[in-house]
């Protein structure tokens, strides 16, 4: 790889707090090397800032390895910028050049409101995960875990699905804000495995109750979720998802299930 | 004060049978009126505050992130030990205690060391339960792999992915205890200091990060699973957020630090490519399984890896250690990479780098892939894919991980890989009850200095912070509640509380009014630089002894010209990073004083002084078996107690891998 260095525009989201209004605001940054994480290139520009005595980007970040979820960029129009299946953090500079202009957003959704600058409350997923996201089960009482063989294919199809990293890119690349594809994946890791198999009616039905309750929008199969999805969640589990709940309306045992 | 390890008597397999038959219990209904303050949802926190829930404790979580799911644990990639003996090869909770003592060089307590093998079958048990989704053979049984520093297979793990799958495992059990109403969880909230009434720990001070608000909170007890300190050195594989302040301000308020200068430098991570590195990305130990390390016979050398023929190539580690190969444990896998790079072997354009190559194990599994489809004939490219494709299946996205980062594809051209912080062996000393020496404050997971001695093994935290969580901690926190059922839950108006958030509040404002003109993350990259180059991979008596002195001054330039925008009632991150950074600049002096006064190598803890003809580590069992505990007595104050190390059952030997 050849390395080089690039001087670039940044039109940045800036938000006091959750009740003033945003705005853009636009800075010049010189000298990123094409090395750099696209993370790093921010570092710099917030170095910049602090040095200027102003107020650096508040955005949020913890692994930078594309596993926590934490970081949340709206990148050119596009959650996680313009790479497949990679997060923010991941993303490095070596995808612009010289001049370019690169404009920054939060996630948009009603149901993640913006804290400050580039930070959004995602606390709306954690309340979806505990209406049914789990299986109940309490310490100690497991039985030996080869007690219990799982075919490999759905232990691997599991697997896919619970990779979710609970970013919202998925909301946020949806136009209607919906959360079927998060919901979706948690659904499908605990409905393909028989551990999850005796609660997966009322965990199908509560988990979208409580979807539309924080306000998410409803799924038209757009699939612009799938595609901006940093770790490849396939609308399979959409469809999944779809049989599940109505299979457990219409037994009409999703209460007692 | 003497230091009490309260390791129960009797014979060492059945020390921990006998402890559980024979500790105090508390009943149900007094359950529910006892309140446990839980620092940390990683591994070790969601594991303990999801158990304490179902038992019936009333539970407070607390985590920085916006999420109890994204603690540091999440980025554990290769997997978790336990002694199951699925694979036949002659594992056992014998052995796997052994390894670990040994692993770690003679530094830690076999009692700890036995139950943590001991219940290490358990947790896989309650994982399974849990739906977390591990590797399976075709059979439908479960998968295992090696790890570095045992000859056995005893690993279990999710692709490379297998700290996110344990960890959504216990937050999920952690979000159904908060549905439930047992556990209220605090997210975007720091604790910076623990409030002590009569001796004992009952409640804590935390800073909501959204508002900047100070609050109180009070707890029967404290368990800080707060995580390790590898960010002393600004680079680490540790996620940024990473810190020591829980730990920090408890050693501050009486809890004794055990060996901190214990750190581990893993040896296969990303080499870092500039000056404006943030983090470092670790490649899993699990790639020396099949990955082969080498560095050309020539120094200097400037060719490409794949024109270097493979006689001049030399595979340092198969041939220093052939009984163990690539498969040492990480302290001598990174100290031969090390050695290697300074005698001028290092390749990339900075010199700091090894090769990591997969090219012998992808022809290997593709021959296995054309015979088991009958294709002898097979050309050496479709082999080669064949193989590829296995490869794929194992390492899929740590390949894909590399690549995004450097820009190379490894599956055509060997990975560049060198030795980075990783892990801290050290943490607040605990007894066999994992209470600190402050009564009712515990420590749980990295956050303790317990069971890893001087060296970790690989797949071995996880291990810890889930036998910690779901299995240690429901009884020892019992036997020693059960002596605090009469006590009432205590107003957070008592003057413990108003004193300790004065102190919090004076010190957030001193770090604001400082009005400086250099930013945090320029003193913690100083700080990282001093504590690399003179208490990291290798140390020695000068070096420490000068580290000490430009620690103190870096901290005295620091609190006299750092700079902190913003205001302290609002979401502020430097602000956070700021007191973050002010206990990284007295633990790091710290480290270097534990370093200096451990005359010996051991483990991860290599003095230059001390090491065999040959290069390796050189203890000094006559003087240093034992635990060093801190005591904290003003600033750079400190006071040494030992914890001798008694080996009733092992024989403490000159560790080798040859
Ligand atoms: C890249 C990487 C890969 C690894 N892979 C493996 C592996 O394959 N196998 C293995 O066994 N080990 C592995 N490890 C080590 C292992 O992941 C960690 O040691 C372990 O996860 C630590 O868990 P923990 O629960 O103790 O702490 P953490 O997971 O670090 O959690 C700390 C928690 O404390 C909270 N916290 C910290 N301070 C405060 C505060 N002041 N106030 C409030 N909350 C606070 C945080 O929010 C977080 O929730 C790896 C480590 C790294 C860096
Ligand atoms: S489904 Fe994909 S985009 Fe949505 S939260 Fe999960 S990982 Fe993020
Ligand atoms: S910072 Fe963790 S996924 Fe990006």
């Amino acid at each position: 790889m050849e390395h080089y260095n690039m001087n670039l525009t940044l039109k940045v989201w800036r938000q006091k707090n959750k009740n003033e209004r945003g705005r853009f605001e636009t800075f010049q940054v010189k000298g990123i090397s094409s090395e750099m994480s696209f993370l790093e290139m921010f570092d710099v520009l917030n170095e910049q800032l602090v040095a200027e005595n102003k107020e650096p980007i508040a955005f949020d970040h913890d692994c930078r390895e594309g596993i926590c979820g934490m970081c949340s960029m709206y990148i050119n129009g596009r959650a996680h910028g313009p790479w497949h299946q990679t997060t923010t953090c991941q993303l490095h500079m070596r995808e612009y050049k010289d001049g370019d202009t690169i404009v920054v957003e939060p996630w948009r959704a009603n149901s993640f409101p913006v804290i400050k600058d580039l930070v959004v409350d995602r606390s709306s997923f954690d309340r979806i995960i505990e209406a049914g996201g789990y299986i109940s089960v309490n310490t100690g009482n497991a039985v030996d875990a080869n007690a219990m063989p799982i075919e490999k294919h759905k232990a691997d199809e599991s697997f896919a699905a619970a990779a979710c990293i609970g970013c919202g890119a998925c909301v946020a690349a949806c136009p209607n804000a919906s959360a079927m594809l998060f919901v979706s994946a948690k659904v499908s890791h605990l409905a393909l495995l028989p551990q999850g198999d005796p609660e997966r009616k009322i965990r199908a039905v509560s988990m979208i109750e409580q979807m539309d309750k924080e306000g998410f929008g409803s799924c038209t199969n757009i699939g612009a979720c799938e595609a901006e999805c940093p770790k490849g969640i396939s609308l399979e589990n959409i469809a999944r998802l779809n049989r599940e709940y109505i299979g457990a309306i219409f037994s009409g045992d999703s209460q007692n299930a | 004060m003497t230091l009490n390890s309260k390791i129960p008597a009797g014979p060492l397999e059945s020390k921990w049978k006998t402890y559980k038959s024979t500790c105090k219990l508390v009943n149900p209904a007094n359950k529910r009126q006892l309140e446990v303050i839980v620092i940390g949802t990683g591994l070790a926190g969601a594991s303990a505050a999801a158990s304490l829930g179902e038992m019936g404790y009333k539970v407070k979580a607390f985590c920085f992130q916006d999420s109890p799911r994204r603690a540091h644990s999440i980025a554990a990639q290769g997997g978790i030990n336990a002694a199951k003996n699925y694979q036949n090869d002659g594992d056992s909770t014998y052995r796997l205690f052994y390894d670990t003592v040994k692993g770690g060089d003679y530094r830690s307590r076999e009692g700890n060391v036995y139950r943590l093998a001991e219940v290490s079958a358990n947790i896989i048990d309650q994982c399974v339960a849990q739906g977390v989704p591990f590797a399976r053979e075709y059979g439908g049984l479960l998968s295992n792999r090696s790890f570095g520093g045992t000859q056995v297979q005893r690993t279990f793990y999710a692709a490379g992915q297998t700290g996110q799958q344990l960890l959504i495992g216990a937050y999920q059990a952690l979000e159904r205890q908060v549905a439930q109403g047992n556990v209220k969880m605090y997210t975007r909230h720091e604790m910076l200091d623990i409030v002590t009434i009569d001796g004992k720990t009952r409640g804590i001070i935390a800073r909501n990060l959204v508002t900047g608000e100070l609050e109180r909170h009070f707890g029967h007890a404290v368990l800080l699973c707060s995580g390790g300190y590898g960010n002393v050195f600004y680079l680490s594989t540790n996620a940024m957020g990473s810190n020591v302040t829980a730990a920090w301000k408890a050693h501050k308020k009486g809890a004794f630090f055990g060996n901190p200068c214990f750190t581990q430098i893993h040896p296969t991570c990303i080499p870092v490519s500039g000056d404006h590195q943030s983090k470092l990305t670790l490649m899993s130990e699990s790639l020396r399984n099949d990955g082969r390390i080498w560095v050309p016979k020539k120094q200097g050398d400037t060719r490409k890896p794949n024109e270097i023929p493979e006689e001049e190539r030399d595979y340092y580690l198969e041939r220093r250690y052939p009984a163990f190969g690539n498969l040492v444990p990480r302290d001598v896998a990174s100290r031969a990479a090390k050695e290697r790079c300074d005698a001028g072997y290092g390749v990339g354009s900075s010199k700091q780098a090894v090769y990591l190559d997969f090219s012998s194990a992808i022809m290997r599994y593709g021959r296995v892939e054309a015979n088991k489809k009958g294709e002898e004939n097979a050309s050496e490219a479709t082999i080669r894919q064949w193989g590829m494709d296995v490869v794929k299946e194992k390492y899929g996205n740590l390949f894909e991980m590399y690549e995004k980062i450097t820009g190379e594809n490894p599956y055509v051209v060997p990975m560049r890989i060198y030795p980075a912080v990783h892990y801290t062996m050290g943490g607040l000393w605990v007894d066999y009850e994992l209470m600190t020496t402050v009564p009712g404050l515990y420590a749980l997971g990295e956050a303790n200095f317990s069971d890893h001695g001087a060296n970790r093994l690989g797949a071995s935290a996880l291990m810890q912070g889930l036998a910690d969580g779901y299995f240690v901690i429901p009884y020892t926190l019992g036997n020693n509640l059960a002596n605090d059922i009469s006590v009432k839950a205590i107003s957070t108006d008592h003057p413990a509380f108003v004193a300790a958030e004065k102190e919090v509040r004076d010190r957030i404002e001193r770090l604001m009014n400082i009005k400086g003109t250099e930013s945090v993350e320029s003193f913690h990259k100083r700080l990282g630089k001093i504590m690399w180059d003179k208490c990291g991979m290798a140390r020695n008596a000068q070096g420490l002894k000068e580290a000490i002195e430009e620690i103190k001054a870096l901290r005295k330039e620091f609190y006299a010209n750092v700079r902190i925008p913003g205001e302290i009632n609002e979401f502020n991150p430097e602000l956070d990073k700021a007191g973050r950074v002010a206990d990284f600049l007295e633990l790091g002096e710290l480290m270097c004083m534990d370093a200096l006064d451990r005359n010996e190598s051991c483990g991860g803890h290599f003095r230059e002084e001390y090491q065999t003809p040959d290069g390796e580590a050189l203890r000094q069992d006559d003087q240093y078996m034992f635990v060093s505990a801190w005591e904290y007595k003003g600033e750079s104050q400190y006071e040494l107690h030992k914890e001798a190390l008694d080996y009733e059952v092992v024989h403490p030997s000159q560790r080798s891998y040859k």
